[in-house]
């Protein structure tokens, strides 16, 4: 149920809260008991019923935990609850079908599943499910397709773009930037999944710096690029010659093929045969990147140097775009709310991209983000909360949860 | 996570009150043991209901502020889990936060509407907003199982820090501005430019301004003031997000310290300035005048109006590294009033009533021409009054290192002309070398909700 629907409806959720409270009764003693500890997870029951399985969590350990509900293969997860600090009682409900599965828990939540027992669930499969599952392999099927055509089209722009740069051509490698990043600002949130390949792909300055790691990627040839002159601050305040100098052309050609090599293994990596997304990244995933322009984009902040911002955030803006059209078909088979709010989705990125549209286009290029005034960022800041807002909402009702 | 098998969970602690003592009363029936006024009926019209009701429910403002007050009163005047404890009624005769005994903190907030907002729109974030604010208000989640009580898969509804405080008196104030009528290029983007209040104009120019466009004006306001800052920000924050794509934020301001007393029962407060301030202010319990200077009475236009207010807000910023450096005599001369007790400089007590006439050893009056007191007092202004209710700010410091400190003048008012003819009086104040006003806004103050409606209805009836 949405927040606006809540809030309109206050006399009708007073009511529901009722009910709620005496499924919470009917719950607590069906509930299966977990007692967590430091070492152990143990699960009261080591069989239940098809439908919805809730488990009445108790962390009686010392530091926070996890509970895990694994396929048979005991690496897939189909249901986790994380977070269960100490001393914390909560329930937490999965839907399993009828199979084999594993429980376990993960002490601070890293490392090897502890307390690793099976667990059997009986009855028959929920028939009702079957319509979305069915969107469900479609929508993954369609965005996975998706997030290779991308990473196949950004390779080759890298690559000229890495050799322009390498050979010193900085006129035309500047010309060729912001084109380059853009598949890779569509499918920012999938490259983020690999750990270390985006911040070796897209640290900025600031954030390198604060992580120790060595500076590398599209912002460090940016800085190169759009050289800063004395006086020139960096994000974060500081000095921009502050542990920068301009690089040598052997640094130039190191990084060039850094990138190239980084931007490869990417391509790799999401083009193998045993790849995928899940649902929910996929809905997160859009989230994500409406994040990353209201975080990174909105502030100026992402390039800082080649005032290129508003083209990442088309591309942010598109991504979020095909993500959520993935998932929109299981959304709308929801009931209302899930009708109503992929159309309000639908029409927030119509108005975003209308008022994007004000600065340029990714075909033509778009003007500098520096020439936008704080009044200019406020209308796209609005628009990009207007989109959020609802959009944020998306996982839940994608998972009916 | 498997995208065949999604997962629910509910914590077992339920997110349903914000206030843990409350919940055992059940939601029905908000903690509040303020009288409630009767819920609107099916077919009878806001000024019908008022017409049986009409004196029953401004008791029951009234009351609700003495009883409150006498709480107060009664612990020694400061205790603060009693004031905490207090739950005004978000439904009646008039809005709440106005005659409300003044609270301790302020969060104000002025938005614009969006572009593409239609008329149902502006209704529909109006309703919600409502909605919103009468469970705020009664110290509710701004909906149920707000803050934890939702699915793990979405943000929650509620931002959640509020959880576990009580409703503070919070009461939160909805405003309509000139923009709202007619954009910038003068568009009647709602349908209701000729319902626009003929008075409701944007201010004139006053000496002293120096405004900042992006903290002056607004299409809509929400004053929230509570007796817990947490609370009064929980307020806006919430509000604020439900408008996301409707309204946003223009400028919001925090109050730190109340500077009036809008109840004899409340002890007078202090400005930066130092001094008492508010002394002579409207009190709710003066009935005779609150109808004759702050209410917009049935005889007035529009009808839309009736029962509401106008308000004034202007961001005042004092200079108080000079003015820490002004001599005492200097300073109550300026003001008019000794600094201790308040009392006029024409002798006796705080609530004495200031004699301009009265001369000293030398001839002059006691009471400076140019004294605050006598610019500001009513005699001066054609017997013109208002209820102000201004909050001290401090947001941090300037360039120089100063203090950005100052004044957020609040004032309700029939007529915004009482507001002007007071200002332009002001004009040879001599305090206004130590102050710049820096932002100033007006609003039409609807009247009160009545359960069912949303806030400002009957203009768009």
């Amino acid at each position: 149920m949405t927040r606006r629907v809540l809030a309109a409806s206050a006399a009708v959720t007073v009511f529901a809260l009722a009910l709620t409270g005496c499924v919470a009764k009917a719950d607590l003693a069906s509930a299966i008991a977990v007692d967590i500890t430091d070492d152990g997870c143990s699960v009261a029951a080591a069989t239940a019923p098809a439908g919805a399985v809730t488990f009445a969590l108790a962390n009686n350990g010392t530091d926070v935990n996890e509970f895990e509900i694994l396929a048979d293969d005991q690496l897939r997860i189909v249901g986790e609850k994380e977070n269960v600090t100490p001393g914390q009682e909560i329930d937490f409900t999965a839907q399993l079908e009828p199979g084999t599965y594993y429980t376990a828990c993960k002490f601070q939540q890293v490392g090897a599943p502890i307390g690793l027992a099976e667990f059997t669930v009986t009855g028959e499969a929920s028939a009702v499910s079957a319509g979305d599952k069915e969107l469900s392999e479609q929508a993954v099927t369609e965005y996975l397709a998706y997030v290779r055509s991308q990473a196949a089209e950004l390779l080759p722009l890298v690559e000229a773009f890495a050799a322009a740069y390498a050979a010193g051509d900085d006129e035309t490698a500047r010309s060729l930037f912001a084109a380059t990043r853009v598949p890779y600002e569509r499918i920012e949130p999938t490259a983020e999944a690999f750990g270390d390949l985006d911040p070796k792909i897209d640290f900025r300055e600031v954030d390198a710096v604060a992580d120790g790691l060595e500076w590398t990627g599209f912002h460090r040839i940016e800085k190169d690029l759009w050289a800063p002159v004395a006086g020139d601050l960096n994000s974060d305040g500081q000095d921009a010659f502050l542990d920068w100098a301009p690089s040598t052309a052997e640094e130039r050609q190191a990084y060039a093929d850094g990138l190239v090599a980084d931007v490869t293994e990417l391509h790799d990596l999401v083009t193998a045969d045993d790849f995928t997304v899940s649902l929910d990244a996929i809905s997160n995933g859009a989230i994500a990147l409406l994040d990353e322009v209201a975080s990174g984009k909105i502030t100026g902040e992402e390039d800082w140097w080649s005032g290129t911002d508003l083209s990442d955030f088309a591309a942010n803006v598109q991504g979020a775009g095909v993500a959520f059209g993935a998932v929109r078909a299981l959304a709308e088979s929801k009931g209302d709310e899930g009708t109503a709010l992929a159309t309000e989705i639908d029409e927030q990125f119509t108005a975003l991209e209308a008022a994007l549209a004000k600065y340029g286009s990714l075909e033509s290029g778009f003007v500098d983000y520096a020439t936008l005034t704080d009044a200019d960022k406020k209308t796209l800041s609005d628009e990009v909360n207007a989109l959020a807002e609802p959009l944020s909402q998306l996982t839940a009702t994608v998972l009916g949860v | 996570m498997s995208d065949d098998s999604p997962v629910e969970e509910r914590s077992t602690k339920e997110g349903a009150s914000r206030e843990p003592a409350a919940r055992d009363e059940g939601f029905e029936t908000p903690p509040s043991s303020a009288p409630q006024p009767a819920a609107s009926e099916g077919g009878v019209s806001r000024r019908q209901l008022f017409g049986f009701l009409g004196a029953g429910a401004a008791g029951a403002v009234v009351g609700a502020a003495a009883g409150a007050g006498v709480a107060v009163a009664a612990t020694g005047g400061t205790d603060a889990s009693s004031a905490a404890a207090s739950v005004y009624p978000f439904f009646g005769e008039h809005q709440a936060g106005i005659v409300t005994p003044a609270q301790d903190r302020l969060h104000f907030a002025a938005f614009d509407v969006a572009e593409t907002l239609d008329r149902d729109g502006l209704i529909e974030l109006l309703t919600e907003w409502t909605d919103a604010a009468a469970r705020l208000s009664q110290g509710l989640e701004v909906a149920e199982g707000g803050a934890v009580g939702g699915s793990d898969y979405a943000p929650p509804a509620d931002t959640g820090e509020a959880l576990g405080l009580p409703a503070s008196g919070l009461t939160i104030t909805f405003g309509f501005g000139p923009g709202l009528f007619a954009d910038a290029a003068g568009a009647d983007r709602f349908g209701i430019a000729t319902r626009r209040p003929a008075l409701l104009e944007p201010l004139p120019r006053f000496q002293g301004d120096a405004l900042v466009p992006e903290i002056s004006g607004g299409d809509l306001c929400i004053q929230a003031c509570a007796d817990d800052p947490q609370v009064a920000v929980h307020a806006i924050r919430n509000l604020s997000r439900i408008a996301f794509g409707r309204a946003s934020l223009r400028w919001s301001q925090l109050g730190f310290g109340r500077t009036s007393s809008t109840s004899t029962t409340q002890a007078t407060p202090r400005n930066l300035f130092g001094f008492k301030d508010g002394t002579a202010n409207v009190k709710a319990e003066e009935t005779a005048t609150v109808d004759e200077q702050i209410w917009v009475a049935a005889s007035d236009e529009p009808a839309w109006l009736e029962g509401g207010s106008y308000l004034v807000a202007r961001r005042i910023r004092m200079i108080i590294e000079n003015w820490d450096r002004v001599q005492l005599g200097e300073q109550e001369m300026l003001v008019g009033r000794s600094k201790g007790e308040g009392a006029p400089l024409s002798g006796g007590t705080e609530f004495t009533e200031p004699d301009f006439e009265k001369t000293g050893a030398t001839d002059a009056p006691l009471i400076d021409a140019n004294a605050h007191v006598r610019l500001a007092h009513p005699s001066t202004n054609g017997g013109a009054r208002m209820l102000r209710r201004g909050y001290n700010f401090v947001d941090g410091n300037d360039s120089l290192g100063r203090l950005d400190a100052g004044l957020f003048f609040l004032s309700f008012q029939r007529s915004p002309q009482q507001f002007i003819d007071v200002q332009r009086s002001l004009a040879s104040d001599g305090l206004n070398e130590y102050l710049k006003h820096v932002g100033s806004a007006i609003f039409a103050v609807p009247g009160g909700v009545a359960e069912g409606e949303f806030v400002g209805q009957a203009l768009f009836a």
